[in-house]
């Protein structure tokens, strides 16, 4: 299938060297370029090895928490005499990234080999790829493939002509960013409401069905074949201490060539934006970067000399994140930003805790008023506030993920939140917060 | 109430992906497929869901409700959808979608008289890199200009 981008020569290819050949989705090009190949290495070793690879290799959570792979494999306990399960986090949403589907559209079955090593890992049988609803293309993709990987024994019972048995699924979501969050996909997965569960237990213990299930996001498992076969230590020399490996960076905004590319963790920000990106668009200056989806705290533009890997971005007070960057060029209006991430926190609430369904409201009223030309300073101070409020006391990490890039715009751009307010007539200066 | 012969394959096929007495998970996959065909969301769908799947119409309903993309007021035969998340936002995706309700003459899930377009805004869809971007129902279009979204727009009517 044609690429949406083009590629760069800046990029190191570990997951994505596949995108781009002909037929790439296909069984016989996943075969011809190495495919398989990690699957059988898999199947002569012990699952504790496997999972010491994972160790050895520094992957961390490509969903947004960032996470260490190995460690999560782990947790799954092997001698439970429940059945384990394995489910696939597609329901790629998080504004911003747009990585997910690539990885299925040009190579599923380098996901299914990601979730056969899973599977032998921790002794599923069983396996659900959990597809947002709007990439319904993609669910005939991966039908497709999944198709292919019984016929050609890869699926089904007697893999490889062993003893090892698996099934693997897709399953449509309908269209709910919180079921993203890993225990609200699992009550989606089975016909509920995308409401979060309370952890503990996590997934790893009671997870689909109330079963330990190892869930990931797919550029986690599509990664797993690829350290098998290059070796859990060789896979974390890609990227830094910490961050091993590689991981595909989704670009948008304003640049001159936005796309996704891959590239090593502890990759500088700055060179990727200017160099593999293009630089920002028509000329004009940077003024800030959202590292990691719409829920990371923007960054400055002299904030943005910094690696990009988990630890380098959390020190700059933000986040790697799904890996979703966004380029915001001078002329950017940070209230209309700041608004439009809470219209959308707002509309995607689940509503189930009442500080989230109520903070982002209640902050999206504010912000529109603010936006509208209607606001007080003292509204700047209570956005701030309410933010700051919301921060842990949630259900889930949504409300975290509303609250935090609102703390970071209104204390860093607090300026035009003012100048907003000063171009309000009735503005009441002489009112102090309420706060 | 009947569905196709492809439609019924597809029903049978996807309870016996989950486990034993869980066959609950099949549900939303039922909405979602159901729905293309049966055009929306209908009581007696949600009847008929409910029937098969062991459950009550209620829990049926309140799954409904839940989701953006299963309606229980129909669509246009093309459901126009543009994205005004932020990484289209920063691209024109706020003004892509003016252009689109004052050519269409529609608001936010609205559908024409005849019933072929209906138009919505909507959150991120996955296609950030290459942004402002549509879904006409399932197909994307990526870097929409206002000069093809018109030309997208007049394909419709067609």
């Amino acid at each position: 299938m044609k690429l949406f981008n083009e590629p760069s020569p800046l990029e190191t290819k570990i997951i994505s060297f596949r995108f781009g050949l002909e037929n790439s989705a296909s069984i016989d090009t996943y075969l011809a370029h190495d495919g398989y190949k990690a699957l059988r290495k898999a199947l002569e070793i012990s699952p504790d090895d496997i999972i010491n690879e994972l160790k050895a290799s520094n992957l961390r959570g490509r969903g947004g928490a960032g996470f260490p792979t190995g460690m999560k494999w782990s947790f799954v306990p092997r001698a439970s005499e429940k059945p384990k399960y394995i489910v696939v986090n597609a329901d790629e949403s998080e504004p911003g990234t747009c990585k997910d589907r690539l990885l299925i559209q040009h190579d599923p079955h380098q996901l299914i080999e990601g979730c056969l090593i899973g599977a032998l890992a921790v002794g599923a049988k069983k396996g659900w790829i959990y597809i947002r609803g709007e990439y319904n293309y993609l669910i005939h993709i991966m039908d497709k493939a999944i198709a292919e990987a019984y016929k050609n024994g890869y699926l089904g019972k007697n893999i490889c002509g062993t003893d090892f048995e698996f099934d693997l699924y897709t399953h449509t979501g309908a269209g709910a960013y919180e079921c993203g969050e890993e225990s609200a996909l699992l009550e989606s997965l089975e016909g509920k409401r995308g409401v979060p569960r309370i952890r503990p237990p996590f997934p790893a213990i009671s997870g689909a069905f109330q079963s330990p299930t190892l869930l990931n996001n797919v550029e986690t498992f599509s990664s797993v074949p690829a350290i098998l076969r290059m070796g859990g230590q060789a896979y974390a020399d890609l990227g830094v201490p910490r961050s091993g490996g590689t991981r595909l960076v989704c670009m948008s905004g304003h640049v001159n060539k936005p796309g996704v590319y891959e590239v090593p963790l502890g990759f500088p920000l700055m060179k990727f934006v200017n160099e593999i990106g293009g630089g920002v668009w028509k000329g004009r200056a940077l003024k800030a970067i959202i590292p990691g989806g719409s829920s990371s705290p923007l960054l400055k533009a002299e904030e943005c000399d910094i690696p990009m890997d988990y630890d380098s971005i959390a020190k700059a007070g933000s986040m790697l994140g799904s890996g979703g960057l966004m380029v915001m060029d001078e002329t950017t209006d940070m209230v209309k930003v700041a608004l439009r991430i809470m219209r959308f926190y707002q509309h995607e609430s689940c509503g189930w805790c009442i500080p989230c369904r109520e903070g982002t409201t209640w902050l999206k009223k504010m912000l529109q008023r603010v936006s509208d030309g209607h606001g007080q300073t003292r509204d700047i101070d209570l956005i701030g506030d309410l933010a700051q409020n919301m921060m842990g006391r949630t259900f889930c990490p949504l409300g975290d993920a509303a609250a935090m890039p609102t703390i970071a715009i209104v204390k860093k751009y607090r300026n035009e939140f003012e100048e907003y307010v000063a171009r309000n007539p009735f503005a009441s200066p002489e009112l102090v917060s309420i706060a | 109430m009947t569905f196709s012969p492809e439609l019924e394959a597809k029903f049978a096929d996807l309870v016996t992906h989950y486990p034993e007495g869980r066959q609950r998970a099949a549900l939303i996959p039922m909405l979602m497929f159901g729905q293309e065909e049966v055009g929306s969301i209908t009581p007696e769908f949600m009847e008929e869901v409910a029937k098969r799947l062991g459950l009550n119409t209620m829990q049926v309903d309140e799954v409904v409700g839940y989701y953006s993309m299963l309606h229980k007021k129909g669509m246009g035969k093309y459901h126009v959808q543009v994205c005004t998340n932020v990484a289209c936002m920063l691209r024109g995706g706020a003004e892509l979608y003016d252009h689109a309700c004052h050519k269409l003459g529609l608001g936010h899930k609205e559908v024409s008289a005849d019933g072929v377009i209906s138009l919505e805004e909507v959150e991120c869809m996955g296609a950030c890199s290459w942004a402002p971007a549509i879904q006409v129902n399932y197909d994307f279009h990526h870097e929409v200009t206002t000069e093809q979204l018109d030309t997208i727009l007049e394909g419709l009517k067609k």
